[in-house]
């Protein structure tokens, strides 16, 4: 019995391909909307502010969030999913990043040091990377108060939460369930999001990654 | 059970994303350099599968559990927000190659200094709020 566990865990911790996306994010769009919801994640930004009392300040802020509580609760789920991943089901913890994407990062960093087949799936040495060299170690307390740590992970935040409530949705909220609900506004948004990422990824990233300190 | 069904779904939609990679920053790098088809795979087969069941919910085959139809609210067509707003969220997501969703998975996954990405993402959006009325929409 424990054999087959074990090989159901092996075999759920493969890296799994692309469009495993369709069944994930089909089938979690079909329960929300089967609940009468919507699958939106950065909501959840808004109803925080409200929570902590941000409709003091700002009328937006106003509005029954006691009724968001759902969504909340999609979010706390997808953390604890995030956990269970990485510490159960992680497999080798390699981003499965092409050749070609190698080589950029090691052109970024200036150093020879990712191979192909050894990408760390996340930046960052907390937790799962101890040994991830030392360029790569953004995702950590000691990059925080670093410059570059500081610019992407406090700058880089504070984009997402103004961008995603600007544009009325992120990922999730336009990319999928607008662009599935053939909104154009939706499709806007996310010709947006490849503007500025585009822009950012090309002209500005590089630089930022390169700061010393 | 009433908010246990919400946390599963969140489980599940946060597992697949952390096995699909959509959670690693070097997948978002790859992706804004066009050097391989799987994040574009998993958001066109997402929503190539969202499509259809969006449209079996618009069309009434599907019922809420509550036995009636969901309501789809179309977008205001007031375009300078999708693509200021846009621009600026996307410069976000390649600038910390993380998405407002990823943020709580790589949270769970025991990177605790998302604490601070989340609260600097909730500063963001208390900024809109506060100076909304002055932004052109």
């Amino acid at each position: 019995m424990n054999e087959i566990a074990q090989q159901a865990i092996d075999f759920i911790s493969q890296p799994w391909p692309w469009w495993m996306g369709g069944v994930v994010i089909g089938f979690t769009l079909f329960l929300l909307l089967y609940f009468d919801k919507e699958f939106g994640l950065s909501a959840n930004l808004r109803t925080m502010c409200a929570a902590d009392g941000a409709g003091d300040y700002a009328d937006f802020f106003n509005f029954d969030w006691n009724k968001q509580g759902w969504n909340l609760m999609v979010a706390l789920g997808a953390t604890f999913g995030g956990y269970v991943a990485a510490n159960y089901f992680g497999g080798d913890f390699t981003a499965h990043v092409s050749q070609a994407t190698v080589d950029t990062l090691n052109d970024i960093s200036q150093k020879d040091i990712l191979t192909f087949g050894n990408v760390p799936i996340v930046p960052g040495k907390d937790v799962i990377h101890p040994n991830i060299d030392p360029f790569w170690d953004i995702y950590s307390w000691s990059s925080l108060f670093t410059l570059r740590g500081f610019i992407i992970i406090v700058f880089g935040g504070f984009l997402i939460g103004f961008g995603a409530r600007y544009a009325g949705g992120c990922t999730s909220g336009h990319a999928i369930s607008g662009l599935a609900d053939l909104q154009i506004p939706s499709l806007v948004a996310v010709i947006g999001f490849f503007i500025g990422g585009l822009a950012m990824t090309y002209l500005i990233l590089p630089h930022i990654l390169r700061i010393p300190f | 059970m009433r908010t246990f069904k919400y946390i599963a779904v969140g489980f599940f939609f946060g597992f697949g994303m952390w096995k699909l990679e959509a959670v690693s920053a070097f997948r978002i790098i790859e992706m804004f350099h066009f050097q391989s088809f799987h994040m574009y795979g998993i958001i066109i087969s997402g929503v190539a599968t969202g499509l259809v069941i969006t449209q079996l919910f618009k069309k009434g085959k599907i019922k809420t559990i509550k036995g009636i139809q969901h309501q789809f609210n179309d977008k205001d067509r007031t375009w300078p927000r999708y693509i200021i707003g846009g621009i600026i969220f996307g410069m976000g997501w390649a600038l910390t190659g993380v998405c407002s969703g990823m943020m709580f998975l790589l949270l769970g996954s025991g990177y605790t200094v998302f604490a601070v990405f989340l609260a600097a993402a909730m500063t963001g959006t208390f900024a809109y709020g506060y100076f909304r009325k002055w932004l052109p929409h």
